[in-house]
């Protein structure tokens, strides 16, 4: 376990813009032009991602989500990176970027279909330029590099024309990057000089497995061997995240290639709602990231060095309160698939025979169900 | 029109199918400069540029992946497997993305991927070059599935499969690639359909891809002897086109069904469950396989017998014809 504990501390190199205290502190490769109102504005999504987060896993325990895959302590991470994204960029995630998924505009609802068993992905892709869930770990990794391969394709990088210059965000974690279709989306991005950020939460644990379990090196030196820069930022840090990403993200579109981000953080909670972390984890160890809150130092930033009143607080706890009530009635109002409906968008162009089980399964459902009656 | 082999006709549908549409691409290891293992592509990366015909790192996973990126960013994928027996480390990017991909986004996301696999044996290959994994993807829902026999088909079928919106595994008989040449059907027939390619009144021989020339050529063989077999190239493995199978079947009261592929749990025992199901009073017979083995391919020297040949399958009509 001592070893583990020693994984936290970071490494000197690691770009941080924003202290666990709260101090604003410089990099000479990342300079962020920031106002405190644009600091409040990303407060402002911690605090509700934190909250949509806190309601989705009460509704686990009250039965009305089968799972939850929490992001405790990864906000500042997602909310960096989501925020960095233009909104013509595409981004594809893993099943825990809540954090991201606000930033794109998907209502809370539409993620939560997937846990509580309603549906499968739940909002478009397309209109939010944010790829529905995957579970396959590291799956979208590959996608996000083809996606990529279009945007070049579309003549859509390099153009020095903002509204068309595209860049493409891949999610993962560590774990993922073991896998191979990781490694492969690494190959086909540096060859392709593609316009694709990976976006690496080191969150230190792949359910029980320890990141020294998938790698001896830290995760960003993987990028070297790739042949595309890798750097490490504090996770927890919102500003190091969106200023970071947002590098990487011009670099993309202005055709300078591929970046490999490793955002270390830690996660707070569970893999998922089903998960016990006594069996593999001490309990110190959350307590010592607790120290490196994502949200606490921003508010203590706010607070102290920010002329931001008492009121921004007091507003955005009644804000809070009704995400809340949205998240908690929306979720008991989302409607229950049909027995037709698992038979809908199969196929484009539904094969004789599909049609016909529909048919038989329908009639059959509802004969038990007059029965019941 | 002239006479051209399935190689070729495949290259000429190909090359029509990227003129008719600028966002056909094709991807695949080998594909370009050479023009393919089998020279299926022989050409068109000179002529429609890099950006098109797409010579890809060595990785399947990362072919097929990568085309899910590429076609949900509104482009349409013709990827190649290079040979059978290595499209499995795509198999989780086929299966589980590709096949589910607009159905978990409830239809807002279309995969119009084809994915070209030359299949089958017979041409003295070294192990996972002679495979025949059809079933494996027939079993899955989202994909379609099917398997040309000849120029005309693999002319047609190929550009069907690329404007079809839902993902094709198109399967390519590589012992027929530079085997006979044919010409060309002045129109495509449709793509789901089964055909009845020699009429015969005494046992259906229901045969895809390598396998139809094997079938044809035991009828004829069987005609010697008085026998009439009705061949059916079924062409479409998913769906399957049961109305057609179902008249023959009506007519000759006899099935057997031939495919390279090992023998259980294959396309073989789907048809012979749903001519159960569906025709029962019309068998004369019970429906009989002739087929691979239920083992690995065997070593080249063996392939030969291992897989259905003329014998196994006359043998077979005999059994038929003894019930």
């Amino acid at each position: 376990m001592t070893e583990h504990v020693r994984a936290v501390h970071p490494e000197p190199d690691m770009v941080q813009l924003l202290t666990p205290e709260g101090q604003r502190v410089e990099h000479p490769d990342y300079p962020l032009e920031i106002t405190d109102d644009e600091i409040a504005a990303l407060y402002r999504d911690l605090v509700l991602v934190r909250r949509i987060d806190t309601e989705a896993i009460a509704l686990q325990r009250q039965g009305e989500l089968g799972l939850w895959a929490s992001l405790l302590g990864q906000e500042a991470a997602q909310v960096g990176a989501g925020r960095a994204l233009k909104k013509h960029d595409m981004a594809f995630p893993t099943y825990r970027e809540h954090g991201v998924a606000w930033c794109r505009d998907v209502d809370p609802l539409a993620l939560l279909g997937l846990f509580r068993g309603t549906n499968l992905g739940g909002f478009s892709p397309h209109e939010h330029n944010f790829n529905n869930y995957t579970i396959v770990i590291g799956a979208q990794t590959l996608h996000a590099a083809g996606y990529a391969m279009g945007v070049v394709r579309d003549g859509a990088v390099g153009t020095g024309d903002p509204e068309r210059d595209t860049a493409v965000l891949a999610f993962f974690g560590d774990g993922a990057s073991s896998q191979g279709d990781v490694n492969e989306s690494f190959v086909f991005a540096a060859a392709g000089n593609l316009p694709v950020v990976f976006f690496c939460q080191n969150n230190q644990w792949a359910i029980s497995e320890p990141v020294t379990t998938q790698s001896r090196v830290p995760l960003y030196k993987r990028a070297s061997g790739f042949g595309f820069p890798g750097m490490r930022i504090d996770g927890n840090d919102v500003l190091a995240s969106l200023a970071v990403t947002r590098k990487a993200l011009n670099d993309a579109r202005n055709a300078q290639g591929p970046t490999l981000i490793e955002a270390f953080t830690y996660r707070m909670n569970p893999h998922t709602t089903n998960d016990d972390t006594r069996r593999y984890r001490l309990g110190s160890e959350a307590e010592t990231w607790k120290l490196k809150d994502p949200i606490a130092r921003v508010k203590a930033y706010l607070l102290r060095e920010a002329n931001v009143g008492t009121e921004f607080f007091a507003e955005l706890e009644q804000e809070s309160k009704k995400l809340a009530e949205h998240v908690r009635a929306g979720c008991r109002a989302l409607p229950n698939p049909t027995p037709e409906s698992v038979f809908q968008n199969v196929y484009v162009d539904a094969p004789d025979e599909l049609l016909k089980q529909r048919g038989e399964f329908v009639d059959f459902v509802s004969s038990i169900e007059e029965v019941n009656a | 029109m002239t006479a051209r082999t399935m190689a070729k006709a495949l290259n000429e549908g190909l090359r029509k199918a990227m003129e008719d549409d600028p966002k056909v691409l094709i991807m695949g290891e080998d594909v370009g400069k050479l023009g393919g293992v089998f020279r299926v592509t022989d050409g068109l990366q000179k002529d429609f540029g890099e950006d098109r015909v797409i010579d890809t790192p060595l990785a399947e996973s990362g072919i097929i992946g990568t085309a899910v990126g590429l076609a949900m960013r509104g482009y349409r994928p013709v990827c190649e497997i290079q040979f059978d027996g290595f499209v499995f480390p795509g198999f989780d990017q086929i299966v589980s993305q590709v096949a589910k991909m607009y159905n978990r986004s409830a239809g807002l996301v279309k995969m119009p991927i084809t994915i070209r696999i030359p299949f089958g044996g017979g041409i003295g290959a070294v192990e996972h070059h002679s495979e025949s994994p059809e079933a494996y993807f027939a079993h899955t829902a989202g994909l379609k599935v099917v398997a040309c026999s000849n120029p005309s088909d693999a002319y047609w079928m190929i550009q069907q499969s690329i404007s079809s919106d839902d993902p094709v595994i198109f399967f390519e008989p590589k012992r027929r690639y530079h085997a006979a040449k044919s010409e060309i059907d002045p129109e495509p027939y449709p793509l789901h359909q089964a055909r009845v390619v020699r009429p015969g009144r005494d046992v259906t021989l229901l045969a895809y891809g390598p396998m139809v020339a094997m079938a044809l050529e035991s009828a004829a063989a069987a005609a010697e002897d008085g026998q009439e077999l009705e061949v059916i190239d079924l062409r479409s493995i998913s769906p399957l086109d049961m109305p057609t199978v179902l008249e023959s079947v009506g007519r000759t009261g006899r099935l057997i069904v031939v495919h390279e592929a090992p023998h259980s749990f294959g396309v073989g025992a789907e048809i012979a469950a749903r001519v159960q199901e569906q025709a029962f009073y019309s068998l004369e017979a019970p429906v009989l396989r002739v087929s691979g083995f239920d083992t690995p391919y065997p070593p080249s020297r063996l392939e030969n017998e291992w897989l259905p040949n003329i014998d196994r399958i006359l043998d077979a009509v005999d059994q038929s014809l003894g019930y």
